[in-house]
Parts: structure tokens; C-alpha cells; sequence
């Protein structure tokens, strides 16, 4: 049988010559054929390439379409489900780049919530002043992007009060976070508007234990675990990407669920 | 479409074992670094993401072609229970025939259908577990984000398997092989016709 791919007239080549530079920019799309015909290379020759830079550089293209085609279904009004507080994990599963041992205790008397970026009132916060702000409940799933994921229950104002009320440039793309432990994390402001996206200070009713990030840690209910810092220290509304400590080793910015 | 198959699929399969790694679901049972694709898991998941939309877009082709020209009829169906059990006892007895390799016989009609079928679920249970808020219903639908994780890491075992058995059984017939990579023998005109016929509602 006669492929049916194969078109009946062929162009006169005269066409061909005319369209060169037209022809030429298709050949973009030679970066997503060249990922895959490396991806071919490595599984065909059986041999373990380190990560060469072109294969490198090729998936890292790719997830940033990614991150695009994940910010366009995300749906701000979708919420995630909710379980009963009994189904509360109680302690929470500890997770972080070290081991629980080296988690250095923050003071919750003179920790400050540093603001700055695109926003009206830059004035430092106190842990006072985010318990005084209206305060949401939610009890939602923790999932990782290892696989594993529990029930948590968090309570603290949610970012967009906060972000409402030091006049923030609600516009902007990016939020960043600062951490006591050196844990620089970003998110975009869709999911930071997000009704399930809190500044968490409560852990199942009671205040933030040290391991998982008193005084104040990143809960949203939208996105995988390790996009939710702990021991927050500043924010910063900015319009410039800002990345974050796994993303600059390789994983995916977005990661919405 | 077969052999972007097969490249995709073996992405897909040996970085999803990278994945897999990072948080076992069953405990001692890991793959080893040599058969996974992605250096660490941060790689494994790039390649995942990537090698997904090539699997879906040849999937989409090789579907709606597949029905379009009415392969899948003419080649997959029917397949009658006494058939797969006839042809099971012929190949115990060493009986099998393949002087017409373009005729497939109840076992492996049974065996394509199933690898299929387990492609469009791997997809589904894919997504699922790639957006378990937006596709909410799809997560609960399939028994929740841990259950569906299992079903996707289950369909893996059934690719797998049918690979196996694939490649095994393609190179004792070596003249499968060259078929596969020269794009097989002619379907003979007479079969074609009765496959119109059948198209068309026609009773041969």
C-alpha cells in the first residue's frame, strides 16, 4: 500500500528555492527533533551519557514549555480536596535537603518578616502581627514530587490577604520567598491568589513545631511539596524570575498539581 | 510510528524507573542506575516530560490511523476464545505457523490489544498523577493520588512484560524483524478488498 503521507504532486523545486528562509525557520523545531534523536542515540548505543549540555539544554527547553503549558491549566477557582481533621497526620512527615538533626530552631520573639519588590508598605512583619490577620483553615494533601504524600492541616492568613495588605503589585509574576535555612524558593502570583495558599503558623490547631518551619512556612494546596518553603524569612513581589534551590539543580519550576 | 513508539516507550519506561526510585513502593525493590535513564531523579523527570508529549502525539497518529483505515479492525479483530486457546496449544506443540506474517494470530490480537489499551492507560493514570487538583475527579474516579500512582507504576509491568515477549518472539522469527524495519509485505489484494467489504458492512 502507498504511504498516505506521501503527497501526490511534488512542489516545482523553483517553490522550493523561493521559500528558503521560510523553510529554513521550520527547521526550529529541529531542537525538539534533536532531543529526541539523542534520546534515541543514548537508548540505542546503551552507553550512559553524563548529561551531555545539548541533551542538557534540550530537556531543560522542554520544561520550561512545560512550566507554560502547566500555568495555563491551572485553574485559579479549582480548588483542591479537603479531608476531615481527623485524618490530620499528626506529627507531619519531616522533609527537607538535610536531615531533621540539623534543623536550626528560629526565635520567634525577634524574627522579623522582611517585604520588598513591588509593594506599597514595605514595614517589616512580626509573628503578632500575621496571627492578628483573618485567619483559614485547610486540611489537604501534602503530595512530593518523590511520590510519597500525606494529610496535613494548616491554618494561617492566606498569602493574598497579605499580599493585599502590603499593597502588593497584585499584577506582578513572581512571588519569592527567603528562608532561615537557605532554601530561596518562587512561585507565580495565579497560585500565590490562590484560596488554598497560606502563610502557615498552625499545624492541626496548634503553633508551628520547630522541624517544619516556625514561625511562619509556605502551604498551598496547588503544588508539589518542595515549591512550600519553612522558616520564612522575606518576600519579595518582583516581575523578575527569581528560581529556587531544587530548581536550579534541574526539577521543574511550576510544578502545580 | 512504531519505532518513534519504541524509542518514546523506553524513555518513558527507564526514567520513569529513575522516578520510581526516589520514593519506592516496594520496599527493597529498586532499579539499578544502569537501567535508568536521568543521572539523578531531577533528570528522570525532565526526560518523563519530555518523552511524554512525544508519546502522546504518535499515540493520537497511531490511534486515529489505526482506526481511519480500519487497521485495527482488519488486523485485531475478531478474536474468539477458542482461537487463543487453540493457538496457546499449537505453540506448546511447536505448531506455529508464520508463512503469512500479515496475518496475526488469536494470541498475539489478544497480547496488541492488551499493550494498547495498557498505552491509553498509562496516559490516563499519567495525567492523573501529574495534576491530581486539576483532574480531581479522575484522581478519585481511579481510587485516589497513592492508587492511581500504583496503577501507573502497574501498567508500566504490563508494557514491560509484553516487551519482553515482543522482542523475544520478533527475533525468533527473524523475518518479522525485517518486515518492522522495511515497513512488511504488501497485504495482498484480495485481503484488502475483503477488508472494504467488512468496512462497508458486508458479511464476506
Amino acid at each position: 500500500m502507498r504511504s498516505p503521507f506521501r503527497p501526490d504532486i511534488v512542489p516545482d523545486t523553483a517553490i522550493l528555492d523561493n521559500h528558503k528562509p521560510l523553510i529554513r525557520s521550520l527547521e526550529r523545531r529541529g531542537v525538539i527533533r534533536g532531543s529526541l534523536s539523542l534520546g534515541a542515540l543514548v537508548l540505542l548505543t546503551g552507553c550512559d551519557v553524563k548529561r551531555p549540555e545539548a541533551v542538557e539544554s534540550a530537556l531543560l527547553a522542554i520544561s520550561r514549555l512545560n512550566d507554560g503549558v502547566q500555568a495555563l491549566l491551572f485553574n485559579p477557582n479549582r480548588l483542591a480536596p479537603t479531608y476531615p481533621a481527623s485524618m490530620i497526620l499528626r506529627p507531619p512527615k519531616f522533609n527537607a535537603y538535610y536531615d531533621v538533626m540539623d534543623v536550626k530552631p528560629v526565635d520567634g520573639a525577634t524574627w522579623r518578616l522582611e517585604v520588598s519588590g513591588r509593594v506599597a508598605d514595605k514595614r517589616p512583619w512580626t509573628l503578632q502581627d500575621l496571627r492578628a490577620m483573618p485567619q483559614t483553615s485547610m486540611v489537604i494533601k501534602h503530595i512530593c514530587v518523590e511520590g510519597w504524600s500525606y494529610i496535613g492541616g494548616w491554618s494561617g492568613p492566606t498569602l493574598r490577604i497579605f499580599l493585599e495588605r502590603i499593597g502588593a503589585d497584585l499584577s506582578a509574576k513572581y512571588v519569592a520567598f527567603k528562608t532561615a535555612d537557605d532554601y530561596p524558593s518562587s512561585i507565580d502570583m495565579a497560585t500565590a491568589l490562590h484560596p488554598q495558599t497560606l502563610l502557615a503558623i498552625q499545624y492541626g490547631g496548634d503553633t508551628l513545631a520547630d522541624p517544619f518551619g516556625y514561625p511562619v512556612r509556605l502551604r498551598m494546596a496547588t503544588k508539589l511539596g518542595y515549591k512550600n518553603p519553612k522558616w520564612i524569612t522575606a518576600i519579595e513581589v518582583t516581575n523578575t524570575y527569581p528560581g529556587g534551590y531544587w530548581e536550579e539543580k534541574g526539577f521543574p519550576w511550576f510544578a502545580g498539581l | 510510528m512504531h519505532w518513534v513508539n519504541a524509542v518514546v516507550m523506553l524513555v518513558m519506561i527507564t526514567s520513569g524507573w529513575g522516578i520510581y526510585d526516589d520514593d519506592v513502593i516496594i520496599r527493597g525493590f529498586s532499579f539499578s542506575s544502569f537501567w535508568r535513564l536521568g543521572d539523578w531523579a531531577a533528570w528522570s523527570l525532565n526526560w518523563h516530560f519530555a518523552g511524554m508529549w512525544f508519546l502522546v502525539i504518535n499515540g493520537l497518529i497511531y490511534l486515529t490511523y489505526g482506526f481511519v483505515t480500519g487497521r485495527f479492525r482488519q488486523k485485531l479483530l475478531p478474536i474468539r476464545p477458542a482461537d487463543v486457546v487453540q493457538t496457546v496449544v499449537d505453540t506448546l506443540h511447536f505448531k506455529i505457523a508464520h508463512e503469512d506474517i500479515t496475518v496475526y494470530n488469536a494470541v498475539q490480537k489478544l497480547l496488541y490489544i492488551i499493550v494498547i489499551l495498557a498505552g491509553i492507560s498509562q496516559v490516563i493514570t499519567g495525567l492523573a498523577i501529574w495534576k491530581p487538583v486539576q483532574f480531581s475527579g479522575l484522581v478519585s474516579l481511579l481510587g485516589g493520588f497513592q492508587t492511581t500512582r500504583m496503577l501507573h507504576f502497574a501498567g508500566m509491568a504490563v508494557i514491560v512484560g509484553f516487551l519482553i515477549v515482543h522482542v523475544a518472539l520478533a527475533l525468533l522469527v527473524p523475518k518479522t524483524v525485517w518486515a518492522m524495519l522495511a515497513g512488511g509485505p504488501r497485504v495482498s489484494a484480495d485481503s484488502q478488498v475483503q477488508a472494504h467489504l467488512v468496512r462497508r458492512g458486508h458479511t464476506a
